[in-house]
């Protein structure tokens, strides 16, 4: 490789760091993304101009100019409720160009023969399981529980057998080898993913992410490039570090996840006193007196659509001289962060928006917090009750707050099947009805208030 | 590059990589993902070595279909960043908000 060249490569690798570390605060995030682009140009306008052959220029040139049309239009129009799954799409086809870039390198021999084959497994794997979670976070896809154990069977008998045709394929050098290879690879993370639920989507979509990341690192110790191996160990680190964090913020291990869900146990215990409703006239008046008020997000109030009436809320109480502040559960939504993103969309000040740890030594000090389509992150029986399913997690302390209102449809579980002893709580009020219809409703009071 | 710079790197890239991810705060941690998922859009840099180089048959289609993933994964994953962070506001900002 040319000196100039490395040079170039290591300035774009340079900026690559630099970007991430911009990500780090949201005062300079936009322009760390930037810094990120620039990374990419010099990496691509440096491969180009450093490359001996050049043929099928107009070809890859059409190509080039279709997919960044696609990606162009894709990542405009997607709802960001829809991110997740957006995200998903890249990634597995992410994974899916890096299988193939690693089975079309002019057959290598020894270690790289082994990377490439590694690689060609890595990324189908990422490809077919980005593809599930995409169908199943778009709810076209649905799997009853009781197949869930023939695919997670299936799935590792399939990844034995890639293992066995890698194994061949390095023997004999058979391209038909490669491409089976790669289609069960493929076929395995679609088999391995199916049975994960929606509520574990955001520790899987890390995963798979690091694991395209990975397989982007692997491709650059195949064709001798370092810029490869550094970009793509950084998206593995990020892939690592969020798939850690999203486990532990749902105290489950990563394995977990992977290979079954908790089993529920009925056990009702301890949901304390009746249930006592509220109505929207109530909350308003205990909203408009009070100092400091606190609401907790979940992924129900996107579903409802409620996040522009979340925003009237706030900015009416803002009016009344209401200190109002967000608490965000390290799982609410379904990616990472997903949920400060859509309350950004609904333009909520990000210095509004605080996370577990920040927020829940301030409940002591609140007056009221508005629960919106958030269960499991509220269960005060993750602290207390030691055989619940939920025990250990850490939660959002709301229970320390002076009331607790709880916006619900109706007195269903969450996702872990658990009863929520906050709902019986004394100084817990159920406001009932849709997140949309009920915040409207609020909305109306308290500017019948002003 | 031997091996062994390559696992040099390999291992600098892993330690660098933690301490600039572990810094970034769980409010940004969506754009985080969708900006580190353009970044493995670099495999680009591969797919266009390898159809600029080859001649023709299995091989081209191969090498085009990873140009053509590893575009649409990089330039969506970078437009949808900057959509995502373009919504991030704060009173505290100064200057005009876009």
């Amino acid at each position: 490789m040319n000196v100039l060249q490395q040079i170039l490569y290591m300035v774009s690798a340079t900026l690559f760091v630099l970007g991430v570390r911009f990500l780090g605060s949201p005062a300079s995030a936009r322009r760390g993304n930037a810094l990120l682009m620039g990374g990419m140009g010099v990496a691509l306008l440096t491969t180009l101009v450093f490359i001996p052959h050049f043929s099928h220029v107009a070809l890859i040139v059409l190509v080039v100019a279709i997919g960044s049309a696609i990606g162009v239009v894709s990542a405009r129009r997607v709802q960001m409720t829809a991110m997740p799954q957006m995200v998903a799409l890249f990634n597995g086809l992410g994974g899916g160009a890096a299988a193939l870039v690693a089975a079309g390198g002019t057959a290598p021999s020894g270690l790289a023969d082994w990377l490439a084959r590694l690689t060609m497994i890595l990324g189908s794997v990422s490809f077919g399981g980005s593809l599930i979670a995409f169908l199943k976070l778009q709810e076209w896809l649905n799997v009853r529980p009781r197949y869930f154990l023939g695919l997670r069977v299936a799935g590792l008998v399939m990844l034995a057998m890639a293992v066995i045709d890698g194994l061949a394929g390095h023997a004999s050098g058979s391209p038909a080898l490669s491409v089976l290879l790669m289609l069960m690879a493929a076929v395995t993370g679609a088999l391995l993913t199916l049975p994960i639920g929606g509520a574990d989507m955001p520790v899987v979509i890390s995963l798979l992410n690091g694991l395209t990341g990975l397989s982007a690192a692997a491709t650059g110790f195949v064709l001798d490039n370092p810029l490869l191996i550094i970009a793509g160990t950084l998206v593995g680190a990020s892939g690592t570090i969020l798939t850690q964090q999203m486990s532990r913020a749902m105290h489950r291990s990563l394995g977990n996840v992977i290979w079954g869900q908790k089993v529920v146990e009925s056990e009702g215990g301890g949901s304390g006193g009746p249930v006592q409703p509220i109505t929207p006239e109530d909350v308003a008046m205990l909203l408009r007196y009070a100092r400091k008020v606190v609401i907790v997000p979940g992924y129900g109030l996107a579903v409802a659509r409620a996040q522009m009436e979340v925003k009237q809320v706030t900015d009416l109480l803002h009016g009344f001289g209401v200190d109002v502040l967000f608490g965000i559960h390290p799982v609410a939504g379904r990616m990472p962060g997903h949920m400060n993103v859509l309350l950004a969309e609904a333009n909520i000040d990000y210095d509004q928006l605080w996370e577990m740890e920040r927020i829940n030594p301030r409940f002591r000090e609140t007056d009221v917090v508005l629960v919106i389509g958030a269960n499991d992150v509220t269960n005060p029986a993750a602290r207390t009750q030691v055989g619940s399913p939920l025990y250990g997690m850490p939660i959002l302390n709301v229970d320390h707050a002076g009331h607790v209102i709880v916006l619900k449809r109706s007195m269903g579980r969450g996702f872990a099947g658990v009863d929520n002893p906050l709902y019986g709580d004394p100084k817990t009020r159920m406001l009932f009805g849709d997140a949309k219809h009920s915040l409207g409703a609020l909305v109306r009071e308290l500017e019948g208030t002003a | 590059m031997s091996p062994i710079a390559e696992l040099y790197i390999f291992v600098m890239a892993v330690l660098a990589g933690f301490q600039v991810i572990a810094k970034v705060p769980s409010i940004l941690h969506t754009p985080l993902m969708s900006a580190t998922n353009a970044i493995h859009g670099i495999i680009l840099v591969g797919a266009l070595i390898l159809a600029l180089s080859i001649h023709s048959g299995a091989g081209l289609v191969i090498a085009l279909l990873a140009v053509f993933f590893a575009t649409i994964n990089l330039v969506g994953g970078f437009v949808v960043t900057d959509r995502i962070l373009g919504m991030f506001r704060s009173e505290r900002e100064v200057g005009p908000k876009s």
